[in-house]
């Protein structure tokens, strides 16, 4: 669960080679895993009907959660937004109830309560997002500061995407973080649309990452398509904002390689834009430096593929027998005791 | 020596935290400053910075941060400088505090402090009651104290609650009124009404500043003969139904009293229930007195004409009484 750390131990080759093999091999797992479980869900479960309401995919962004949260330790705290599935992976939540809880069912993550990417638990160091993008940014911080008051040598993980940094709640937990100087890394998907509004309907500056600036917050543009510089990068964040020095400002340039939902075909984005995007699809990218590396085998590739459509088979096949929930639960949890 | 509203506060805040290191202060002006209306003073000295944590001016940003301090086990009590900014935090009190448990079991053990209330010229901005902004949003608690005592008692089970309360404090309370306090340890209960006065003739059920006022008119009928009894809500959310119907049920006339605004107003779910559970008993209409749906106005003899007082409530308990 905590990435290169544990793998140190783990790994049969020490070697700078081999840790780097170790971790292209992980990260090539949950790209690969959150990429069968959305296109499962938005390409079959949501059309047949099976999953209802909002369904958002990360389509072609799955290096940004994968890179970065392989870094946490097992005391940090990440708070997902909803393009990142793969934190959950990480994390030890099965697809299984991952799947579930699009479905609806009573093993889903908020037990029917909520649906999609909406989930959480922190006895796994997650807490769900806010629907209202960028909320859970001060979240973060609060988070930070009780870290520190307790004193854990953690790091809250803040995600959001581009046109989060556009509210207010955005700006007043990042100002707070580093007044504070709390150890917050501030990860921002930057996929060049906020529903169907471009970047420069968004913001007047060229990067988010020009954002730092105005609150001494040091900040790093990284490319987001390629899942060991995301990794590597938020190895720095994270030790920066692990040795005390405060919050750290990464932005992954990405693109969304769908609609902002699976109701939205998109049609105000540029069909070139798809088009030269697809050309540096994470995944691809990672398959081929592994086998230039020499990391890895077409075949080994293969198995790989193999191993997670098995995993993605079972777990549809596992939340679809999963129980509805039931009517009678519904003015339950409202508070702790009724 | 007696205990003003104010210093109940304060005393039972000191208290838990002198009792629980998760419990913690932050809000805007509350270390150094000991905050707007000094509650907090001497906390810094006492608790330290790291316990009493002033904050850039920003509702979001604070409530945010005490629901992710909450989330992770601690006990934050957020100050809000006047209940009116209440609403620049508001998202993060009722999309997110709000619906943690019921969505994925978390608890958001938080308190959100709010010094409301008019009747000091605050103006449209210092004056406003925001209680039913979140009476209304499923899995908040709303506390209203009227005295020393319940705001003392209040402020440690809001404290302890596991579940986010609003703890609106009135501030036109804060010195005006004060009573002797037990030495020894007390709390007091969330979600449980107070008979202050026993009558048989006519029930004043009401909440916060609003409680004294009622008193002042059930002095006076009684000196016309009437027995007038008084409830104290003191918690709106989650509402304590049986104390209100009980007292509907044996006075069988019912008169309804806010400082807040009348449309949307306590006195409505009152009136409802009481309608619901009690109806056959009683004698007469339900009324009510409440601020008229506006602003509050600034100017004194404006903001006199807004606010309920003893007159407005004395000619309709009157009325009702004779009914």
């Amino acid at each position: 669960m905590s990435a290169l750390h544990a793998t140190g131990a783990e790994a049969p080759n020490l070697s700078e080679d081999g840790l780097q093999a170790d971790l292209a091999h992980k990260c090539l797992y949950y790209m690969s895993l959150m990429r069968e479980v959305e296109d499962r869900i938005e390409r079959k479960l949501y059309r047949q009907g099976k999953i209802v309401g909002g369904v958002y995919v990360g389509r072609g962004q799955e290096a940004i959660p994968v890179g970065s949260a392989l870094c946490a330790l097992p005391e940090d705290v990440l708070l997902p937004s909803h393009r990142d599935m793969a934190v959950f992976f990480i994390r030890g939540v099965s697809a299984r109830r991952v799947l579930a809880q699009y479905m609806g069912r009573a093993d889903g993550l908020t037990r029917g309560r909520d649906g999609n990417m909406h989930m959480g638990d922190m006895s796994v160091g997650i807490v769900s997002i806010i629907s209202a993008l960028a909320a859970t940014v001060p979240v973060a911080t609060g988070v930070a500061l009780a870290m520190r008051y307790q004193g854990k040598n953690a790091v809250a993980f803040s995600y959001f995407g581009d046109g989060a940094t556009s509210l207010g709640h955005w700006h007043e937990g990042v100002n707070f973080a580093t007044v504070q100087k709390l150890p917050v890394v501030f990860i921002c998907n930057n996929n060049q649309y906020a529903y169907s509004t471009p970047l420069h309907l968004q913001m007047a500056c060229a990067n988010v990452a020009d954002r730092g600036a105005a609150y001494n917050m040091p900040a790093e543009i990284v490319d987001g398509n390629d899942v060991m510089a995301v990794h590597e990068a938020t190895q720095r964040a994270v030790e920066h904002a692990r040795s005390g020095l405060g919050p750290y400002l990464l932005e992954c340039k990405t693109f969304r390689m769908t609609g902002h939902s699976a109701h939205d075909a998109a049609h105000y984005v540029p069909k070139r834009l798809f088009e030269e995007w697809g050309k540096l699809d994470p995944i691809v990218r990672l398959e081929k430096r592994m086998i230039e590396e020499g990391w890895a085998s077409r075949n080994d590739l293969d198995a790989v593929a193999a191993a997670v459509k098995a995993e993605v088979d079972d777990a549809v096949e596992w939340a679809d027998n999963s129980p509805w929930p039931d009517p009678a639960s519904l003015l339950e949890n409202v508070y702790e005791t009724e | 020596m007696p205990t003003t509203y104010l210093e109940a506060i304060r005393e039972g805040l000191w208290e838990e935290m002198e009792r629980d290191p998760t419990v913690f202060c932050i809000g805007e002006d509350i270390a150094e400053y000991g905050g707007a209306f000094k509650v907090t003073a001497g906390f810094l000295e006492k608790f330290g910075p790291q316990r009493v944590v002033d904050t850039p001016i920003s509702e979001a940003g604070i409530v945010g941060a005490a629901i992710g301090a909450g989330l992770m086990g601690l006990r934050p009590v957020a100050e809000m400088q006047f209940a009116d900014f209440i609403s620049c935090g508001f998202d993060q009190i009722v999309n997110f505090a709000a619906k943690c448990r019921y969505r994925w079991n978390a608890s958001v053990p938080i308190v959100v402090r709010s010094p409301s209330g008019g009747g000091i010229h605050g103006g449209p901005f210092h004056s406003q009651n925001p209680e039913m902004w979140f009476v209304r949003t499923p899995g908040l608690k709303v506390v209203c104290p009227a005295t020393a005592y319940d705001a003392k008692g209040l402020i440690k089970s809001a404290v302890r609650d596991n579940d986010p309360v609003l703890y609106f404090e009135h501030k036109g309370l804060y010195r005006k009124i004060k009573e002797e306090l037990p030495t020894e340890e007390f709390t007091v209960p969330i979600g449980k009404a107070k008979v202050v006065r026993e009558g048989r003739d006519l029930s004043i059920i009401t909440y916060g500043a609003m409680v004294w006022t009622a008193l002042e008119v059930a002095d006076t009928l009684a000196d016309e003969g009437a027995s007038v009894e008084v409830v104290d809500l003191r918690t709106l959310m989650p509402l304590d139904r049986e104390t209100v119907c009980a007292s509907a049920k044996k006075t069988s006339k019912v008169l309804l009293v806010h400082e807040d605004t009348r449309t949307g107003g306590m006195a409505g779910e009152l009136a409802a229930t009481i309608t619901e559970n009690v109806f056959e008993y009683l004698d007469g209409p339900i009324l009510r007195v409440t601020a008229p749906d506006t602003p509050v106005p600034f100017s004194p003899p404006l903001e006199e004409a807004f606010l309920p007082n003893a007159e407005k409530v004395l000619e309709k308990a009157r009325w009702l009484y004779r009914y």
